[in-house]
């Protein structure tokens, strides 16, 4: 049971970065390269008419999450205070920067929402890399000081950072060098994302360009993913043991390779659609194969007196996780039906598409 | 460990109340719009469509503010109150996930095909697309106040050796005698509060004689919801769930009422008088006797127990917030019966449009229900202390254990800012809403 219920839960987050992985992405093209009014207009409009959709995913995530392991929500969210609370303020900014910019036609008044609405998707994109590297890398569980945890075990408060930026100190923080790769990597990653989302969705002048910006930015890709891999082996010697041992579990980073791979031939791809199934893919493929170098595993603790958080000692009870499949099936199905409507309804290029008002 | 406690009480009470502004209004609109959906297909005039189009106009920035503001909501479960997470997330993330999972997608999706489906359709099926949000708003009000039924009064648990508390019986949650009296009050009040910016609307059209027909309209329609949601706010519903609170939490029940010292037959009923904590008792008390013996178990002498039969650390901390929120939330209940009574006196005798005074007074009576509302969470969250879960976890030990008081003070402060600047959005989008009006239907 708490095996299925990780799928689920790894597999609703998934989407959730894919979906609105697309509207940070967009934010961050909007932010470095969008120039004329139109553009930025049809920008904002291709992450404004989406974006509240996209995050009912991150509140099921979350329900489920709650639900299925309390012990590791209760454990990760505290411990993780402060970037999880920014994260909060960077969704609601980003909310707000999409929804003033239209309300009165004044050029310094929309630059001022614009950046906004493009600096919070930078942000954010940055910080959910930087999440997933710190869950990589693993923490201080219990806050061990001197051989003694100074909470219980399964407890750990981080700071944003440590004067050392380095991920090998007893008490890194959030952010420290290998995290901040992981952090470029998914800026790098959404902002390829958006771009083909945009590709997709509009008309605007910039499409052709952005195509050629979605090539280089591959090849940063692919450089910063050679340099992450080896840092990590480099913090974590076994990191990639699992794959050795499981080899099936290859199919993930796989799928995160043909992405990469596809997207050098993105001025070829006749079909936008293809590019950014390609872009999903890397970001599936960065997510899935993070989680099953890990597994069970899903916080490792860098001290050797507490154990790593897993699957199995954070769950709740079998009669609650199995009651809830009942009824999470049931969800998922209706998650399925609701995407695929919403799909239908707001398919093709939203230029010319009137929202309500 | 005190201020500590402090700041995440704050937080928690400060961002829910911004939260429960938005979906109070969403649960009760979205009747409003089904019932104007529902007019137009029988009588097929116009202007009831305009309405059901013009109220989800309204609807969708609600909608969507609650969302903002409700992911906050579900993060600070575990960023604010991690051992309370800890110890419960197995049985109330049941509820909570349900939320997220059953009713959001029900409403976010109907929402969308309300807005864009409605050539697409048909008018039967866009009737059926307002019914589903609706249907979605509701459920998810009724997850929620299971999860919340649960704090009040845990039901269907067991206890682990390792002190969590984990599901033992799943249906338990659903039948907990908590839940339907809590429901259908909390739902009935939202309609109130629904009825009122409906009916306020109107009367501004109507007052400011721009949309003069839709302002009739809007009043008719938002008086007759109003004077039947105010009387079921208050009978049965509100009278159930203080029979419930004098039977689960008697010391709550004490201390909202304001009993400080047991009678020996027949409790009074206090209409006035001010807390007096240090000599524990009402100061310039006006009080009815026997009335609340009667009202809550129809036995003129029942003793109701006081403050006094209660340990000091079994009452609630705040009795005068409690006892304030309590009479705030009836007194207020009574003054809108009344102003619905006597607004739909005028309506049947057709002098309600003409009638400025009570026109004006509609109009501006729009922040009360809001008001009530909140104070009648108060009423309900303040009753529930000095325990997080009713009678099992005391508040204070279900903080965040490695939260410090720094941290929260900071992050409170900056939800503070962050809200401030949403509330603002949102005027200015519902205020250019209205100041536009109703789009007529072309032909
Ligand atoms: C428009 C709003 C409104 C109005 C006019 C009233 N209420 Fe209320 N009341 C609520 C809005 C509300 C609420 C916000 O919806 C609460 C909070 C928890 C709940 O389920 O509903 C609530 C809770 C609540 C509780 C439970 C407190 C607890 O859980 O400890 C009682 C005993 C009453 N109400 C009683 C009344 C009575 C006797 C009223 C007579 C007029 C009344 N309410 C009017
Ligand atoms: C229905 C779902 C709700 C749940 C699950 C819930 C849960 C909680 C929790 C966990 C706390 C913090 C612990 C505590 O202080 O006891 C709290 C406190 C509080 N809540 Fe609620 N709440 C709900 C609804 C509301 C609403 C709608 C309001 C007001 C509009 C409200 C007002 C408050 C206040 C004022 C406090 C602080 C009380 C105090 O600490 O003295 N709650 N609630
Ligand atoms: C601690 C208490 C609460 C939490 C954790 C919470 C959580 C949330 C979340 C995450 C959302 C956005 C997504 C969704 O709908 O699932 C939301 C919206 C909503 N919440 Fe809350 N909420 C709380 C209190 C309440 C209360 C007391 C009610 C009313 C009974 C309520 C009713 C709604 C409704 C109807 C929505 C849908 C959005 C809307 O219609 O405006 N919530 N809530």
């Amino acid at each position: 049971m708490e095996l299925y219920w990780y799928i689920i839960i790894a597999l609703v987050f998934a989407m959730f970065f894919v979906l609105d992985g697309y509207d940070f992405g967009a934010g961050i093209i909007h932010l470095f390269f969008a120039k004329t009014e139109e553009d930025k207009e049809v920008i904002a409009k291709s992450a404004g008419l989406f974006w509240d959709s996209n995050e009912v995913w991150l509140v099921a995530g979350g329900g489920m999450l709650f639900m299925a392991f309390p012990t590791y929500y209760a454990s990760v969210f505290s411990g993780f205070y402060l970037p999880l609370i920014i994260v909060l303020w960077l969704i609601m900014l980003r909310a707000i920067g999409l929804e003033f910019r239209s309300q009165f036609n004044f050029s310094m008044w929309k630059s001022i929402w614009d950046t906004l609405f493009g600096i919070s998707s930078l942000l954010l994109a940055l910080f959910f890399g930087i999440a997933l590297g710190n869950i990589v890398r693993g923490v201080n569980l219990g806050g061990v000081e001197g051989g003694v945890s100074v909470y219980e075990g399964h407890y750990f408060f981080l700071p944003l950072w440590d004067g050392s930026f380095s991920p090998l100190t007893n008490h890194p923080g959030v952010i420290d060098w290998f995290t901040l790769i992981i952090g470029v990597i998914a800026v790098v990653v959404l902002a390829i994302h958006g771009a083909n989302w945009i590709i997709l969705k509009t008309d605007s002048s910039i499409n052709q360009k952005l195509k050629s910006i979605i090539f280089k930015l591959n090849i940063v890709l692919s450089i910063l993913t050679v340099i992450s891999l080896s840092a990590w082996n480099f913090i974590n010697p076994d990191a990639l043991s699992n794959f050795s041992d499981r080899p099936y579990l290859l199919i993930f980073p796989l799928i995160y390779f043909v992405g990469i791979i596809g997207l050098f031939f993105i001025n070829k791809i006749k079909n936008d659609t293809h590019a950014f199934y390609l872009s999903c893919m890397i970001i599936i493929g960065g997510i899935t194969s993070s989680l099953a170098s890990l597994f069970p595993v899903i916080l490792p603790s860098t001290n050797d007196i507490n154990e790593s958080l897993t699957i199995y000692n954070t769950s709740t009870s079998a009669y609650g996780l199995s009651v809830a499949f009942n009824w999470g099936i049931v969800g998922l199905i209706l998650l399925v039906i609701y995407f695929i409507v919403q799909k239908r309804l707001m398919s093709g290029k939203i230029d010319h598409m009137d929202y309500g008002h | 460990m005190e201020d500590m406690i402090l700041y995440d009480r704050l937080q928690f009470a400060f961002t829910i109340t911004f939260h429960y502004l938005f979906p109070q209004l969403t649960m009760g609109l979205s009747l409003i719009i089904v019932y104007f959906k529902g007019q137009f297909l029988r009588t097929k005039l116009d202007k009831y469509n305009d309405a059901a189009k013009f109220f989800m106009k309204i609807f969708a920035i609600n909608f969507t503010m609650g969302v903002i503001t409700g992911i906050p909501m579900e993060f600070q479960f575990g960023t604010n109150w991690a051992k309370f997470s800890e110890l419960t997330g197995g049985i109330i993330g049941q509820t909570l996930a349900m939320e997220g999972l059953f009713s959001f997608f029900l409403e976010s999706s109907f929402l969308v095909l309300f807005i864009f489906g409605e050539k697409l359709m048909g008018q039967k099926l866009h009737l059926l697309t307002a019914f589903l949000v609706f249907l979605g708003s509701w459920a998810s009000g009724y997850f929620i106040l299971a999860t919340n039924a649960w704090m009040q009064n845990p039901v269907g648990y067991e206890i682990l050796e390792n002190g969590k508390y984990v599901l033992e019986n799943f249906s338990a949650l659903f039948s907990n005698p908590w839940l339907l009296p809590a429901f259908l009050h909390n739902q009935m009040a939202s309609l109130v509060t629904s009825s009122f910016v409906v009916a306020s609307i109107g009367a501004f059209y109507v007052l400011s004689k721009s949309n003069v027909e839709y302002g009739k309209l809007f009043l008719k329609t938002g008086v007759l919801f109003g004077l039947v949601s105010s009387l079921l706010v208050a009978f049965p519903t509100g009278d159930w769930n203080a029979k419930n609170v004098a039977k689960y939490q008697p010391a709550s029940f004490a201390a909202m009422e304001g009993i400080f010292e047991t009678e020996h037959a027949g409790a009074e009923i206090v209409l006035i008088g001010q807390p007096n904590m240090v000599e524990k008792k009402l100061d310039n008390k006006i009080a009815v006797p026997n009335i609340l013996s009667f009202l809550t178990y129809q036995d003129w002498n029942k003793q109701i127990p006081g403050m006094d039969q209660f340990k000091e650390e079994e009452l609630p901390t705040n009795v005068p917030g409690l006892y304030y929120s309590y009479h705030i939330m009836v007194g207020l209940g009574t003054i809108f019966i009344g102003v619905m009574g006597l607004a739909f006196f005028f309506l049947m005798r057709g002098k309600l449009f003409g009638f400025k005074p009570l026109l004006w007074t509609i109009m501006c009576l729009v922040p009360f229900p809001y008001i009530a509302n909140i104070t009648g969470w108060y009423v309900a969250e303040l009753g529930r202390q000095p325990y997080l879960v009713y009678g099992l976890l005391k508040t204070v030990d279900g903080i965040s254990p490695t939260v410090s008081s720094g941290n929260t003070l900071f992050t409170l402060l900056g939800f503070v800012g962050i809200y401030f600047l949403l509330g603002v959005l949102f005027l200015i989008l519902v205020g250019k809403t209205i100041y536009q009006g109703p789009t007529p239907q072309k032909h």
